[in-house]
């Protein structure tokens, strides 16, 4: 098969289409995950900076939506491994060992949620401990993969450098967005002090989006070429512009209710606690665009592309119905749940 | 070792961990359904005491259940790669279906099941307690899907070397998965029974003689008496389809070496693939051929019949008997109980330590079963389609031996916590529910 840049030539119908809805689609589920399990991840990250009753309070935010939301990483992988068979192989054997790490962390916090308030009280500060481990791991694991795939497993010591700096990028990025998320969800003490995480977190994820986009077109020459030659570069322009305004605003956001919080205004904090994390948001969605931008139509860089690795079109097509039907009530009951849960979160009962 | 061996340990050690809970989650979401129905026809509070002590173990089970189950979704890729390739075509779609249309539903009413019956109507939340369970049982069908057409594969062909789908309906409805989806849902409900009754019989032995406690232990044991004869008939039904689709299979689980009219039931032996006969045989002459082909000289293929393409004939020998027998073992004790239950309106302390001591034999029955049908399709990974050599994966031995480690460690650990914490709740009891009048403490989970 001829192709150009990745796209092949000549080749028409259902086989040209069907690997473009599924890397979209693909991309969809990444991009929820990242997102919401991003900010799960994220409020586990701060649960050693808080006290006991306030931790209770930060898991009380989460409980009802983290099994939910790390099942859109099950439908990622998934639709990787039904729509692309040939890539998940390669992707997820060279991403053996941060994919192992990454898998600990989800079971000790996964399971964490619900030992730590059912075993004797002595040891719940364990699984406390073990809930602030399997997040940190996850968000580092996750981000070391997603460096690994960018320079295509490459395991010079650059290459690793470089994965390990995206690892600490993400970590930072979920640590906003679970910062921001507490923000929304909570008042009083422990929303002042998550305005203060946010902070912080906010300048590591800067810093991070900042040195992963100046390292990124260097350890990859295909990503430079697309990056910096004309007329492409005006394409991709708006994405570095829009993500250093929403960086603005975002620091705007929380120099204003970090005053709210200390003058104790909490009519502010009401009125604007949900943009933080609306921000952020916007700051992961940019990001992801640009790294969707950079990478396709490859799932490997630069070896393989979204045609050479998928399915059988007729094994597409019966997912795709399966899709059409489905995921509009899946969207529909989601959003229905995070309305039972609307508001600042409270403590959870059983019944 | 080699990595292949690794890799199969690996992948049997994320499995057979991830069994466990599905297994118990399946039920136990049915159990709280059923309670939550009978507290609604009887206003009997006692049900809702029931409700509230197992939606505690039920909430640990899926837990357990989603993050292994999570691993698996990435061990198909890093430690099966070559299946995918070979039969990604067929795998794939079921594998997407289980996650469109169980995971999600499981996942999100789960919330609302457990966290939000103050926050909708009763109406609402016992719909989707409902639709937890149709999700759990609905992922059990499509995953069953899948694993029966490995045994048993049907509508596709062959392009290539690669396996392309010509007709859905054979490749769902392939012709095992009734007999699997039935037995398997049969001791979903066992392994639930029996965890019911024995840890109601722990309360009551130790003391804590609520209401509640009796009903748990007579719904548990009357659950037990009623599935198990059901389970034997599903059993021997899934043993002749076997017998019919992998005689290989059978002959390793019977330990019939050569092809023979009247067959012998092998009670006891240590089968040795060196010599190729058994040792220590004690054995019925002619049962096997009665049972298993229901002729008094019908003829039952041996091992020998398959020189290279059978399993190795003792472990799934020996699971074979370990299965069956558990299963002995819980017709005898759920019948004896369920006599007593109803004669006498109660238990006598030895059933009860009785009740507890089988407490978690349901998972072994299932694992047992597991290993009977896993091992016994070897050397197959896709019976007559793919060899499990041809779809390992290249990751160098050492790497999968260091995650080997962790996962076990992990593991191990994990169950022990399990079982840890469903007996301290037992020795908990039942706490009195919050009543609206008293301030919540702040933060207080369940």
């Amino acid at each position: 098969m001829t192709s150009v840049a990745g796209i092949p030539v000549g080749l028409e119908g259902p086989a040209f289409w069907l690997p473009l809805v599924f890397v979209c689609l693909m991309g969809l589920a990444m991009l929820l995950y990242v997102v919401l399990d991003g900010y799960d991840l994220g409020v586990g990250i701060w649960l050693r900076r808080a006290t006991p009753e306030q931790r209770d309070l930060m898991i009380a935010s989460i409980g009802p939506f983290w099994d939910a939301n790390e099942t859109w990483l099950v439908l990622g992988v998934g639709l990787l491994l039904v729509a692309f068979p040939l890539a998940h192989g390669v992707i997820l054997g060279g991403l053996y060992l941060p994919v192992a790490v990454m898998l600990a962390g989800l079971i000790l916090r996964g399971v964490a949620f619900d030992f730590r308030v059912k075993v004797k009280a002595e040891h719940k500060p364990r699984w406390d401990a073990a809930f602030f481990a399997g997040s940190l791991l996850a968000s580092l694991a996750q981000g070391v993969m997603l460096g690994q795939l960018i320079t295509g497993f490459s395991t010079t010591p650059g290459a690793l450098l470089f994965a390990g700096f995206i690892g600490l990028g993400l970590t930072a990025g979920y640590a906003l967005l679970g910062a921001a998320w507490l923000v929304m969800k909570t008042d009083g003490e422990l929303q002042t002090r998550a305005v203060g995480w946010a902070r912080i977190a906010a300048w590591g994820t800067g810093a991070g989006i900042a040195a992963v986009s100046i390292a990124t077109p260097m350890v990859s020459p295909a990503i430079f070429a697309k990056w910096f030659t004309l007329p492409e570069i005006f394409a991709l322009l708006p994405i570095p512009i829009m993500s250093a305004a929403l960086f603005v605003l975002l620091q705007i956001f929380l120099a204003r209710l970090a005053v709210d919080a200390q003058r104790g205004n909490a009519r502010g904090l009401r009125r604007w606690g949900w943009a933080p994390f609306v921000t952020s948001v916007g700051l992961f969605v940019l990001a992801f665009l640009g790294l969707s931008y950079s990478l396709f139509p490859y799932l490997v860089p630069d070896r393989i592309s979204i045609w050479d690795a998928a399915a059988a079109p007729e094994s597409l097509q019966i997912v795709l119905y399966g899709v059409a039907v489905v995921l509009p009530a899946i969207l529909l009951y989601t959003v229905f749940a995070y309305r039972v849960f609307w508001g600042k979160a409270e403590a959870l009962e059983y019944g | 070792m080699d990595a292949l061996v690794l890799a199969r340990i690996q992948f049997a050690a994320n499995i057979s961990f991830h069994i466990l809970f599905p297994t118990l989650s399946i039920a136990l979401g049915w159990l709280l359904l059923f309670f939550k129905l009978r507290l609604r026809a009887t206003g009997d509070q006692s049900w809702m005491a029931l409700y509230r002590f197992w939606v505690k173990v039920f909430a640990l089970c899926f837990a357990l259940g989603v993050v292994s189950g999570i691993t698996m979704s990435f061990q198909f890729g890093t430690n099966w790669p070559g299946f995918m390739l070979k039969v990604g075509n067929i795998a794939g779609p079921l594998l997407a279906y289980e996650v469109l249309t169980a995971f999600f539903m499981e996942a999100t009413f789960l919330a609302i099941m457990l966290f939000g019956m103050n926050r909708v109507s009763e109406r609402v939340h016992t719909l989707a307690t409902a639709l937890v369970c149709i999700g759990t049982t609905l992922s059990a069908f499509w995953i069953l899907a899948l694993n029966s057409w490995m045994h048993t594969p049907a509508g596709f062909e062959l392009r290539d070397g690669v396996a392309f789908a010509t007709d859905w309906w054979a490749i769902v409805f392939n012709p095992s998965l009734p007999y699997r989806l039935s037995h398997m849902l049969l001791a979903c409900g066992l392994t639930a029974a029996f965890l019911l009754a024995g840890v109601s019989a722990y309360r009551w032995l130790r003391g804590d003689q609520a209401p509640e406690v009796l009903k748990g232990l007579k719904v548990g044991v009357w659950l037990a008496a009623i599935l198990i004869p059901l389970q034997i008939v599903a059993g021997d039904l899934h043993g002749l389809n076997t017998l019919e689709h992998q005689p290989a299979k059978v002959a390793a689980m019977e330990g019939i070496w050569e092809t023979q009219a009247r067959a012998p039931a092998v009670l006891f032996a240590i089968p040795d693939e060196a010599t190729r006969s058994n040792r220590y045989e004690i054995a019925i002459p002619g049962l096997a051929s009665i049972y298993l082909t229901h002729h008094a000289d019908g003829v039952v293929q041996g091992l020998n019949d398959f020189p290279d393409l059978h399993p190795k004939v003792l472990p799934v020998f020996w699971a074979f008997r370990i299965m069956v027998g558990m299963g002995l073992l819980m017709l005898a004790l759920s019948w004896t109980c369920a006599l007593m239950l109803w004669r006498r309106g109660g238990l006598p302390p030895t059933l009860l330590r009785g009740l507890v001591l089988m407490s978690f034999s349901g998972w072994v029955a299932v694992i047992a079963g597991w290993y009977v049908t896993e091992i016994g399709r070897q050397p197959w990974l896709v019976y007559g389609v793919l060899k499990t050599v041809d779809a390992a994966s290249t990751v160098p031995a050492t790497m999968i031996a260091a995650s080997l480690a962790m996962y076990l460690t992990l593991y191990a650990t994990l169950i022990v916590a399990f079982i840890a914490v469903v007996f301290y709740l037992a020795r908990k009891g039942t706490p009195p529910p919050p009543s609206p009048h008293e301030p919540q403490m702040s933060g207080a989970l369940p």
